[in-house]
């Protein structure tokens, strides 16, 4: 897994939505012909993707919404983009 | 009664309207006419119906999609009603700006049919001049635009050899998806199995090349493989299950457990036109009468994989056995399982003619 810049700006790949599952109670990533249901820390970090904030600009508003240590929080973050990344689910 | 869980996927069969001819058509021998099918408002509300139920993923399919002229309009009501769009198709119908207005009504990814790599095969496959060369352009189309894009081969005997040259045209084409399918022999594919059935060496030799494949091409290229029945030991959980995880509508709007139950005997099916989806999904005798392990006979009923495969396939039980309850013969342990071998045998011995797929001229049944 290579790491994504502190400046790129993460979002989703094409044809990647996230959606509420109402009849679920969830939120879950769709893809062609596969879904996936993240957990909740995915699900915070996919709802700040949205085409403008850098994954610096990500993890800052993390840091300040958990009142957590941002490295610790960097470091978390980066872990779980590229994983998606990997996936197919994010891109840069 | 424990609560029945929601569908996820939804496969709406537009149209068996089709230009193409292919001898293993999925659709139902006996296919509708343009004047049966459901019209824009009652697509449109049957989709939004099927997002209330709780399906996520929706394929348009056919027959072809895009001979419906208003498959703008529904792909707009289908993203509307926050569904996932994917449309399956030939290609052979859509030039730059019908695609261009499927991109703006928001179609999520497309999946294109390709019946063999070399042109000539591919066009006498599926029975249309030309066909392979407007796909070729579609999927460029599709490349430009940056839409997701899968190519979807189904494999016989008769193009089974050149998978090697499949696999390269999906990464010429940018595709990011190629699943392999192996023809599943019901209607119009058991009507052509002396035609199409591969040897079980020619079947060895494609499941080699897709398992190298998929080493050699990971990160580039997912490779989806639907091995065939007849030479399995154990049958495939057909649909996910019998009323777990998709269901149908035919075009003129019958609800269906899955796209070829209709030709189950002794069913009765629900119609969009009088019923909702849901109503149809958790009280239906056609979605109940199959659904979970309690229908199942031996040796089903006490076999520790009656919740992997659901006891295999409903269709291909009645189409091989004459009984839709019975044990799916592509089990070894189903009494029926010889069916298999002697059909393998048979096809080796058989010609390459086929029986194409035309509307009102359903062959006489196997």
């Amino acid at each position: 897994m290579s790491a994504i810049p502190a400046d790129a700006i993460p979002r989703l790949a094409r044809g990647v939505k996230l959606r509420e599952d109402a009849a679920r109670g969830r939120w879950v990533v769709l893809a062609p012909e596969r879904m996936f249901v993240p957990d909740e820390i995915a699900l915070e970090v996919l709802r700040l993707l949205d085409g403008a904030r850098s994954l610096d600009a990500v993890v800052e508003e993390l840091a300040a919404r958990f009142a957590a240590p941002r490295e610790e929080i960097a470091a978390d973050v980066a872990e779980l983009l590229a994983d998606l990344a990997a996936r197919g689910i994010v891109t840069t | 009664m424990t609560p029945i869980d929601p569908p996820l996927g939804l496969l709406a069969e537009l149209t068996h309207r089709c230009p193409l001819r292919c001898p293993y058509c999925s659709n139902p021998l006996e296919l509708s006419r343009a004047a049966a099918e459901l019209d824009t408002e009652t697509w449109a509300r049957v989709f939004r119906e099927a997002a209330a139920l709780g399906v996520l993923q929706l394929h348009l399919s056919g027959g072809e999609p895009t001979v419906r002229r208003d498959l703008p309009d529904l792909v707009r009501h289908a993203e509307q009603a926050g569904l996932y769009t994917n449309l399956i198709t030939s290609g052979v119908m859509t030039d730059a700006a019908r695609f261009d207005a499927l991109m703006q009504a928001g179609l999520d990814h497309v999946q294109l049919s390709v019946q063999d790599a070399e042109e000539a095969s591919a066009d006498r496959i599926g029975g249309y001049a030309g066909g392979h060369a407007r796909k070729l352009a579609f999927a460029a189309l599709a490349r430009a635009a940056g839409l997701p894009l899968t190519l979807n081969a189904v494999v016989h005997r008769q193009n089974l050899d050149r998978l090697p040259a499949l696999i390269d045209l999906a990464l010429d084409l940018g595709a990011q998806r190629l699943e392999v399918a192996h023809v599943q022999y019901y209607g119009w594919a058991l009507a052509n199995r002396d035609a199409l059935l591969p040897s079980l060496a020619q079947l060895q030799a494609a499941t080699a090349t897709v398992e190298a494949a998929r080493a050699r091409l990971r990160g580039r290229l997912v490779i989806d493989y639907v091995v065939p029945d007849y030479h399995a030991k154990r049958p495939k959980a057909c649909m996910g299950g019998w009323g777990r995880m998709v269901l149908a509508v035919s075009p003129a709007g019958r609800i269906l457990p899955c796209h070829a139950a209709e030709s189950l005997p002794g069913l009765t099916f629900p119609n969009v036109r009088d019923t909702s989806l849901r109503e149809a999904w958790e009280r239906a005798e056609a979605f109940t009468r199959f659904r979970g392990t309690a229908w199942m006979p031996e040796p089903c009923r006490s076999c520790d994989r009656r919740e992997q495969d659901w006891g295999g396939c409903r269709c291909q039980a009645f189409a091989l056995t004459g009984d839709a309850a019975a044990t799916d013969p592509a089990c070894a342990l189903s009494p029926h399982h010889a069916l298999l071998d002697l059909a393998v045998a048979e096809a080796a011995e058989a010609g390459e003619a086929f029986t194409y797929r035309e509307i009102g001229r359903a062959p006489a049944r196997a």
